[in-house]
């Protein structure tokens, strides 16, 4: 098997990211805290959402068509799984800062993992 | 490049589908169902659901992770593979269905009760159990699922790699094992919230 960039590791690590900023922020709801964690952790994992883009970019001689076979079926299932976390923080009356916040981390959260779905599965297919 | 697998123990591929597409409308209702409950913000409802979806989560990942797990791991691999085609793709369903109900269910429920204020005696135990559900999430995300779904496609090719399914299917039934074994913890956390 040919070598390829760390695509799941790094969405792994994104999904890291992702988690322990909304457990840090779901921790202190619904009083003022800081949103400098939660900020970096989400200005980080959108930056390597990009990088893994790029990654995927390079990659000569893959399976494309089950790379995207695979994201576009799981971004519909995460993109309803979004949706509902998004319906339940609004609400609640989550608002500001605060919701856009939230709002970034579930996007990151249900962009990443079509990639990781996608890369996870193409990467034993046959062109 | 597909490793040979002319051999006696070559897993064959036969049709399945990967998502049991008849199943479709009974998570849209639980769906459906779920929204009921938030938008009316019923404590029955919403007790219900984190209730009922978190014990069949518990319940399925002990069973699959202690009792099931190491069944398969001491299977044939063409045996693995005829139970992987008829047990993986409900899975596929199932599990994000329960963890939703469970996950939803329980945040409302926790608002609604107090507990997420960290005035609250039970703040504690429940950001503990935020942390655990943390970790099971990147644990079953990132490594679980894709695994799973990773196993079926391979099973639907013309000749399935033996290898990378017994690859896929061991990561499949650690990553299992220890989410498990982390349910322990959230059946500790849940209990003790519950007589606090």
């Amino acid at each position: 098997m040919k070598k390829l960039p760390p695509v799941s590791e790094i969405s792994v690590l994104i999904l890291a990211l992702v988690v322990s900023g909304g457990v840090y922020l779901a921790a202190h709801l619904p009083k003022h805290t800081s949103l400098a964690p939660t900020t970096f952790t989400v200005v980080l994992s959108a930056i390597l959402v990009l990088a893994n883009v790029f990654l995927l970019s390079r990659i000569a001689n893959f399976a494309w068509g089950t790379f995207f076979l695979v994201a576009k079926w799981t971004l519909l299932a995460y993109a309803i799984f979004a949706g509902a976390l998004e319906y339940i923080f609004i609400k609640d009356g989550v608002r500001g800062n605060l919701l856009v916040l939230m709002s970034a981390t579930i996007v990151i959260f249900a962009v990443n993992l079509p990639i990781h779905f996608g890369f996870t599965v193409a990467r034993y297919a046959e062109k | 490049m597909a490793h040979d697998v002319s051999t006696p123990h070559a897993p064959q591929a036969t049709e399945f589908k990967i998502v049991p597409t008849k199943a479709i409308p009974a998570v849209a209702v639980v769906y459906i169902g779920l929204i009921i409950a938030v938008a009316s913000n019923r404590l029955w409802a919403l007790d219900f659901f984190h209730v009922v979806g978190g014990a069949c989560w518990t319940a399925i990942d002990l069973f699959l992770g202690f009792i099931i797990g190491p069944i398969i791991g001491r299977m044939s691999i063409p045996a693995r593979v005829e139970f992987s085609k008829r047990f993986m793709p409900k899975m596929v369903l199932l599990m994000p269905t329960l963890v939703i109900a469970t996950l939803a269910g329980g945040w409302q429920l926790a608002r609604h009760e107090g507990f997420i204020l960290a005035s609250d005696k039970h703040h504690g135990w429940v950001v503990g159990s935020m942390i655990v559900v943390g970790v099971m999430a990147v644990v079953a995300l990132g490594f679980l699922e894709p695994a799973n779904i990773a196993v079926l496609f391979e099973l639907k090719k013309e000749r399935p790699n033996g290898q990378v399914i017994e690859k896929l299917m061991k990561r499949f039934l650690y990553t299992a094992g220890l989410t498990g074994a982390m349910q322990v913890a959230t059946l500790i956390i849940m209990t003790r919230i519950a007589t606090l």
